[in-house]
């Protein structure tokens, strides 16, 4: 199929882009340091006495706040900057093609990092009896929660061509989509405001619905979730780089 | 090839190009003149499809170019202004790329690179990234990205702006070759460049097309016969203000 090679040959010079760059060691290894850090020292991973990887996932909004961001930051604002946003969007690919493809890569880049945890998972099945299923569907949360964030880094990154305003609009957009349903905000909330109106406004936090991944659970709702924040934010970089074309 | 019927580009209030019509045919070179922010750049970006007009129509290889795109891009080699690149990928990763986006792969993507290699003079830096060559280079690289399908239809925004006297005699001359069995439009201010290569001039100012005609035609309404007698009578500075 004609637009799946299309996306295939963007995909491939998006992930060869990172790995020509500094850019993909510095994050793997900022990002396995931050994860073994937090999952070990803050997390009281031994301490707790417990075969199961709590302690890891956890942390996965909070790191992801900042580090999805300066993956994704670059996707179309470094197109605009450098000025091959026109020859992209004048060759025989549609703009649907381009956002797919770049957002995908970035995604399998990010989908890489989480796999290179997987010491993790080891550690914990060698020093006890862990449920490896609550495992999986953590790993599986953690994946759709990454792509939530970058498809939010890929629409601000189609507003400009500064990385430094999309990084930092992208991470104020995330951090609203974790404090909707970080449970001391909602506490705070559910005192000023009806109770339904604040679950209402969980309903669109990522935590609320990567919880159910961290217990093991695949709930097709959560799943549906994180899938329309992915299209609709995919959609809105769409519209973006449309009116941005327009003028 | 290219036929353009009263384009319009309003950007808010500002009309950048005002209702252009023209069409180029096989064999034929077109250059477009005029001076800065005259709408140049503007008309050749809505004739390559990447910005939508305002109003009218653009036919190239009887595809419109709004309707039904893809097929009108494939016929399309376009080198935007200033040569843009990919500052990270070397020049033969960047050719690849343009290749696979053309619906080059294997043997033909090869003979294609090898191709437009040889054109372009890149060999002694194939293997360099994009962000460590001199403009020349730069420029060349981008101009074979857009030869890489051996198009019919080339659109060369400012091709021999900022290169020296040897690549500017260089692309010139290329830009003659191809003529002959492609359909071109290139953009200058350069007027020397025009009389050189091309077979048809269409002077803009304030985004309309003020002349039009063999370089020869207009020439020939000077008393001196120069056309930059012609272009400074019918342009006006940017510091004027239109009514």
């Amino acid at each position: 199929m004609n637009s799946w090679a299309n996306i295939m040959a963007i995909v491939k010079r998006e992930l060869g882009g990172y790995f020509t760059s500094p850019i993909a060691y510095v994050f793997l290894v900022i990002f396995l340091l931050l994860t073994g850090f937090f999952t070990f020292t803050v997390g009281n991973f031994f301490e707790r006495g417990e075969a199961s990887l709590v302690s890891f996932f956890t942390w996965h909004p909070w790191l992801y706040l900042f580090l999805v961001p300066a993956v994704g930051m670059r996707l179309w604002s470094e197109e605009r900057r450098l000025g091959t946003m026109e020859l992209l969007l004048t060759m025989p690919v549609t703009t649907w093609q381009a956002i797919v493809g770049k957002f995908l890569a970035s995604w399998l880049f990010l989908a890489l990092a989480l796999v290179f945890t997987f010491p993790v998972a080891v550690t914990v099945n060698w020093l006890g009896n862990p449920d490896n299923g609550v495992i999986f569907a953590g790993y599986v949360g953690s994946l759709f929660l990454a792509g939530s964030y970058l498809a939010v880094s890929c629409m601000t990154s189609a507003m400009t061509r500064n990385q430094v305003i999309s990084f930092i609009v992208s991470v104020l957009i995330c951090l609203f989509l974790i404090l909707a349903g970080y449970t001391p905000v909602t506490d705070l909330l559910t005192r000023f405001a009806n109770p339904r109106v604040v679950e209402v406004v969980a309903a669109f936090s990522v935590m609320t619905h990567f919880e159910g991944f961290q217990r093991g659970v695949l709930d097709i709702r959560d799943l549906v979730f994180f899938v329309s924040v992915i299209g609709f934010a995919l959609f809105t970089t769409g519209v973006i780089i449309r009116n941005h074309r327009a003028g | 090839m290219i036929r353009v019927e009263n384009l319009t580009k309003a950007f808010g209030p500002k009309l950048a190009v005002n209702n252009v019509s023209f069409t180029v045919e096989r064999g034929e070179v077109l250059g477009f003149l005029g001076p800065n922010g005259a709408g140049k750049s503007t008309t050749m970006r809505m004739v390559t499809g990447f910005i939508p007009p305002t109003s009218g129509k653009i036919t190239v290889g009887g595809h419109d170019m709004l309707e039904n795109p893809l097929p009108a891009k494939r016929l399309l080699g376009y080198l935007p202004e200033n040569a843009p690149g990919y500052a990270d990928m070397t020049v033969h990763g960047f050719l690849s790329f343009a290749a696979e986006l053309r619906g080059l792969r294997g043997a033909a993507r090869k003979r294609a690179i090898d191709r437009v290699v040889e054109h372009c003079l890149l060999e002694n830096v194939l293997y360099q990234t994009i962000d460590t060559l001199s403009k020349g280079y730069k420029h060349r690289t981008c101009l074979a990205q857009s030869l890489i399908h051996d198009p019919d239809i080339l659109i060369m925004d400012e091709p021999t702006d900022g290169l020296d006297p040897n690549q500017k005699h260089d692309v010139r001359n290329l830009i003659k070759r191809m003529g002959e069995n492609k359909a071109i439009i290139f953009s200058t201010h350069i007027l020397e460049e025009v009389e050189a290569v091309c077979s048809r001039v269409i002077i803009i100012d304030r985004g309309r097309i003020v002349a039009n005609g063999t370089p020869k035609e207009l020439k020939a309404r000077s008393p001196e016969g120069r056309l930059e007698d012609v272009f400074r009578a019918i342009t006006l500075p940017d510091t004027v203000k239109a009514h």
